[in-house]
């Protein structure tokens, strides 16, 4: 074993602190779901883990009225299991209950799986359909991303050395609003081949006031799908599954292996938006 | 065998309690004072030149007690046996020295070099990062066809070519069938290769008592006695100087029947270095160093009248069979050839078979071992004739059958079916599928654009492993039965289970033959200094061979109890009858004696009949005059996603037989797992080497194991058809699952396609290749 010093801070400023101190030779540990294997296999080496396990503040789930608040360190579960979460915004709700088993969900954590950006993750599609605001603390003080700004390659993010992702924000979706996330499980790891997260709200008159569709799975990053949401907005339910038809354009780098080729992918894109859809404006109706 | 009160009984295993309360023991959870950990170095190359090795850094690790290299053993560990080399059986047949650690040369990833020894398994694991090794890589091969290629690097440099073995069998007149076919139906078949995946990975601990020169190495095998004979063989010790334990196996499903570089080396470094040592195998080395299953690829031709009748086979076929052998690689295709003829009349049939050396892990037996590839092709073939024929797949079945009238059968492959009713099985199954129903509704969902596909599987299998003639090495089976002063009744079996339940089956046997309570009894196995040599569990034998060899020593047992039970109540052997749990005169009751009793004056020795010897114990070395065959019909019922590829098993359905059932609870288990594996080779489990020989599927979260979520509740029967090979009519039903499933998953899932023209697909069949397929229309 390749030894390492460890930190437990209790409190996020001495976590801040410690990220600053030691800069590049530190790794944040959070669920330890992604950290952990790649330090058992030896992909990572880090000489210093800070664990921010023991900052009580940093793992609540709040669902007001005007605002959704998720902690960096909120476990899956605790997003699967928040008793208002079903009707406040279900689309959180069910995408913490398509990740992993239950005993990742356990201990897998919101903020470590979105700063992690494995471009297979459940999270990204969902907080980019909800226009997720993600707050982060660093060096020069305090900052927040939208999520479309956030995810920006193969385990790349818009995170900066000593930032710390500490909170997620969402807006409270509207009455007239649904949200679906519907995925093809790769079949050993069951992580997304493709997935997609859709959210509408309805107008009066039963038309798409407005879409947003997140997509995993498929390219380096996970992303907003544009064309989809441009093709629809304004325009009566019956365009969904023409507009689904756009959901992988635009990308120019498809994700690629065994299990499935850029072709599949870019397909499965497509069907995984128009049921997402589907199932997202039965929701809002 | 009439079911009386355990035989035939849904009795609880009785080994689950320890196992699902942490309690049993595992070769990991041997602890053992001054116990070293080794860590392996394996190649990260398929295929490489080795110039030099430097371990002085690892040496210097602290922590570090020993670090071992091809080199340092190559004159004191022998070679990695194979015991199918018989140039008479395979022609051409090149065999290789297997060292134990690679020298000069590696020839496939995870092939092991060095070994460290360190006070905790840490400092092993570092220590291998320290050592320097100089390799010069050369291209490698990673498939039968590109060890074949004009120009193709050579593994073996004592030989020119890559090619290492053939065999063929041939039984009638394969020409005259073609003569008289009205068509020749031809397809190319392929057996993906698969990693078996026990839930508990390989694992070895050795210790070396020098004052009484002694090894004694616990592995987590299905052969401890075959173990220790050649491990003795390998390092140069006296055999009843090596004692073999495999303590709690934590499943096989045949990788673990095999002796392995990790044993004969942890033997030898425990000897050399005076101290005990552990070597608990990783995942990931699991993956690339415990054998794998299957990959074979080749061209079925059938000879077929135009209604349907089958009148040849003829498989031209390569096996790509990597870089070395294990214990039984060459032997297992061979199984295949066997059982071509499936459940079908012709006799006509020709297979020749060529193997090639690859930079891959070694084949070898995987449950199934050879038959699920002859099962999968003559399965699959039977609805390729049907597709070629617009025939229905059933009633090309059932013109072929062969009928329950013709047993004992012998095949074109001159083996000898003991008992079948296949056209019972069958009917059955349909019964519980309500097939006509089926039919219809895949017709009413077709025209919604829904694919519905129903497959059939009505397999044959050979188990009951067999006739020592039959098997590289021994086929007979040995059980010891002694009654305690107390009647206490203890088993010694050579078949040490790893997951079959003979603890259970086995005292459900003894407690009504012996008239004992079950909790009376206790089976004990795997541990070479107490149990007599025998072979081991594999091939479905353990029940059909092991059992009978104990219930013929229970025979012997129990004729001795009887003469002792007459001699003292004054009456004759043949009035002596078991009532109860009691030895009474027949009519009698009221004098009974127990087991308990009988067994104190036998152990007492004083009021013995004239003649009869102390004591109560007696043993029984069983040769079986047969193999067993085992048969059924799976039904499985698919729905193919039209828009994404994605198969949900809907139903699936299986009737087996497998002769008399001590147990339909264990039965069950069997067929539940087997049917899982089965189903992972056919929808799921792959493992992909690419071009540059590295295994890319070399963890779970690139190799797909089928999951709970991916199969409905299985709908299970039997049929029963005693066999005449065993005193008890069983036959086995270890793999009978697995054979039968994955041709029924297959031919549904085809079957689903139809109306996309589409005849063949081969395995696995991933979601992409099934969509790809439905936009080609």
């Amino acid at each position: 074993m390749t030894p390492f010093d460890y930190h437990a801070p209790k409190t996020l400023r001495s976590a801040m602190r410690l990220v600053q101190a030691f800069g590049d030779d530190a790794k944040v540990l959070a669920g330890g779901h992604s950290l952990i294997p790649s330090m058992k296999l030896r992909l990572a080496a880090p000489s210093v883990v800070i664990d921010l396990g023991g900052i009580a503040g940093l793992k609540r789930v709040t669902a007001g009225n005007e605002t959704i608040t998720i902690g960096a360190l909120a476990t899956h579960y605790a997003v699967e299991s928040h008793r208002l979460l079903p009707s406040k915004c279900s689309l959180l709700s069910e995408t913490a209950a398509e990740i992993g088993d239950a005993q990742v969900r356990n201990r897998g954590t919101v903020g470590g799986s979105i700063a992690h950006a494995d471009p297979a993750a459940d999270w990204p599609a969902t907080m980019l359909a909800l226009d997720a605001q993600f707050d982060i603390g660093g060096p020069d003080g305090e900052r927040t991303v939208a999520a479309s700004d956030f995810f920006v390659d193969l385990f790349i993010t818009d995170l900066q050395p000593g930032e710390v992702l500490t909170g997620i924000r969402i807006a409270t979706p509207p009455e007239n609003s649904g949200g679906a996330y519907v995925k093809m499980r790769q079949s050993a790891s069951g992580f997304a081949l493709a997935g997609v997260a859709a959210h509408v709200t309805l107008d009066d008159a039963g038309n798409c006031a407005s879409v947003a569709v997140g997509v995993t799975g498929v390219a380096p990053a996970a992303y907003r799908a544009h064309a989809v949401e441009d093709a629809l907005v304004g325009q009566g339910i019956d365009a969904a599954a023409d507009a689904a038809a756009h959901a992988a354009d635009g990308v120019e780098e498809f994700q690629e292996d065994h299990h499935a080729s850029g072709d599949y992918r870019a397909h499965l894109a497509r069907v995984f938006t128009q049921r997402a859809l589907s199932q997202a404006i039965e929701r809002a109706a | 065998m009439p079911v009386s009160k355990s035989v035939g009984a849904r009795i609880k295993r009785r080994e689950d309690p320890r196992l699902i309360q942490g309690l049993a023991h595992y070769v990991d959870d041997i602890k053992l004072p001054n116990l070293l950990h080794v860590a392996i170095l394996r190649s990260p190359y398929a295929h490489a030149r080795i110039n030099g090795i430097n371990t002085d850094a690892a040496q210097n690790l602290s922590g570090v007690k020993s670090v071992v290299t091809g080199d340092d053993v190559k004159d004191v560990i022998g070679g990695i046996p194979c015991a199918a080399t018989d140039p008479e059986g395979f022609p051409g047949i090149k065999v290789p020295h297997h060292p134990v650690l690679a020298t000069g040369k590696v020839r496939f990833v995870g092939e092991p070099i060095a070994a460290v020894a360190a006070t905790d398994a840490y400092i092993a694991q570092d220590a291998l990062d320290l050592i320097e090794v100089d390799y010069e890589p050369l291209d490698a091969i990673n498939s039968a066809d590109a060890a074949f290629a004009d120009g193709a690097p050579v593994i073996h440099e004592d030989w020119d070519d890559n090619m290492a073995f053939t065999w063929s069998i041939a039984g009638g007149d394969i020409d005259a069938a073609f003569a008289e076919a009205d068509q020749v139906v031809s397809q190319r078949i392929d057996h993906q290769r698969l990693v078996p995946n026990p839930m508990e990975t390989r694992g070895v601990v050795a210790q070396y008592l020098p004052g009484k020169d002694q090894l004694n190495l616990w592995s987590s095998t299905q052969i401890p006695h075959l173990l220790r004979t050649q491990i003795s063989v390998m390092l140069g010790m006296a055999e009843n100087h090596v004692r073999v334990i495999a303590p709690e196996v934590g499943g096989g499903f045949g990788c673990k029947l095999n002796v392995y570089a990790e044993e004969a080396l942890l033997g030898h470094m425990a000897k050399y270095l005076g101290q005990p040592v552990k070597w608990i195998e990783g995942r990931r080395e699991n993956f690339v160093h415990t054998i794998h299953g299957r990959d074979q690829t080749g061209d079925v031709e059938l000879a077929v009248k135009d209604d349907g009748t089958i009148l040849g086979l003829k498989y031209t076929v390569t096996a790509d069979v990597g870089a070395y052998y294990q214990l039984l690689t060459p032997a297992i295709p061979t199984l295949t050839g066997l059982m071509l003829c499936g459940s079908y009349t012709f006799k006509n049939v020709q297979m020749n078979l060529t193997a090639a050396f690859t930079n891959k892990m070694a084949t070898d037996a995987y449950r199934g071992a050879g038959r699920p590839e002859a099962t999968y092709l003559i399965e699959r073939m039977i609805d390729v004739v049907a597709h070629d024929l617009d025939l229905d797949p059933l009633e090309v079945r059932r013109k072929n059958f062969i009928g329950k009238d013709a047993f004992p059968y012998e095949t074109g492959t001159a083996l000898a079916y003991d008992s079948g009713d296949y056209t019972a099985a069958l009917d059955k199954a349909l019964k519980m599928a309500d097939y006509e129903a089926l039919r219809e509704q895949q017709a009413k969902l077709r025209e919604e654009g829904r694919y519905l596909g129903i497959g059939f599987s009505t397999y044959v299998e050979i188990c009951g492993m067999g006739p020592s003639a039959a098997m590289p090495a021994g086929g007979w089976e040995s059980s010891t039965v002694r009654v305690d002063p107390t009647g206490k009744v203890t088993v010694l079996t050579g078949v040490s289970p790893h997951g079959q339940g003979q603890e259970t089956t086995f005292a459900q046997l003894i407690a009504d033959g012996l008239g004992v309570d079950i909790d009376d009894i206790r089976i004990i196995h795997g541990d070479t200094d107490t149990v007599q040599y025998g072979i081991g569990t594999f091939g479905s034998r353990a029940t059909a061979v092991g059992g009978t060899a104990m219930v013929h020593a229970m025979g012997k047992v129990k004729d001795k109890v009887i003469n002792i039970a007459a001699h003292l109540l004054e009456s004759n052997p043949q009035d002596i009858v078991v009532e109860d749990n009691k030895y009474c005169v027949q009519g009698a009751p009221e004098s009974g004696l127990t087991l308990g009793e009988i067994a104190m004056v036998a152990h007492v020795g004083v009021q013995l009949p004239e003649g009869t010897e102390p004591g109560l114990a007696e043993s029984h070395f069983f040769e079986p005059p047969n193999f067993t065959y085992p048969f059924g019909t799976h039904i499985a019922v698919v729905e193919v996603d039209a828009d994404t590829g994605e198969v949900e098993i809907q139903r699936y359905i299986a009737v087996d037989d497998c002769g008399n059932i001590i147990n339909p609870l264990i039965v069950e288990g069997q067929v539940h797992g087997g049917i899982a594996q089965g189903v992972g080779q056919a929808l799921y489990e792959e493992a992909i080497y690419d071009e540059s020989g590295q295994m890319i599927t070399g963890s779970f979260m690139d190799y797909a194991l089928p999951k709970a979520h991916n199969f409905p509740r299985f709908e299970l029967a039997n049929t029963v058809t005693p066999s005449p090979v065993n005193p008890m009519g069983v036959k086995g039903v270890g793999e009978a699952g697995t054979i039968g499933s994955t041709p029924a998953i297959a031919n549904a899932v085809i079957d689903a396609l139809k109306p996309f023209g589409v005849r063949h697909i081969d395995l696995p069949l991933r979601p992409e290749k099934l969509w790809k397929l439905m936009q080609e229309t």
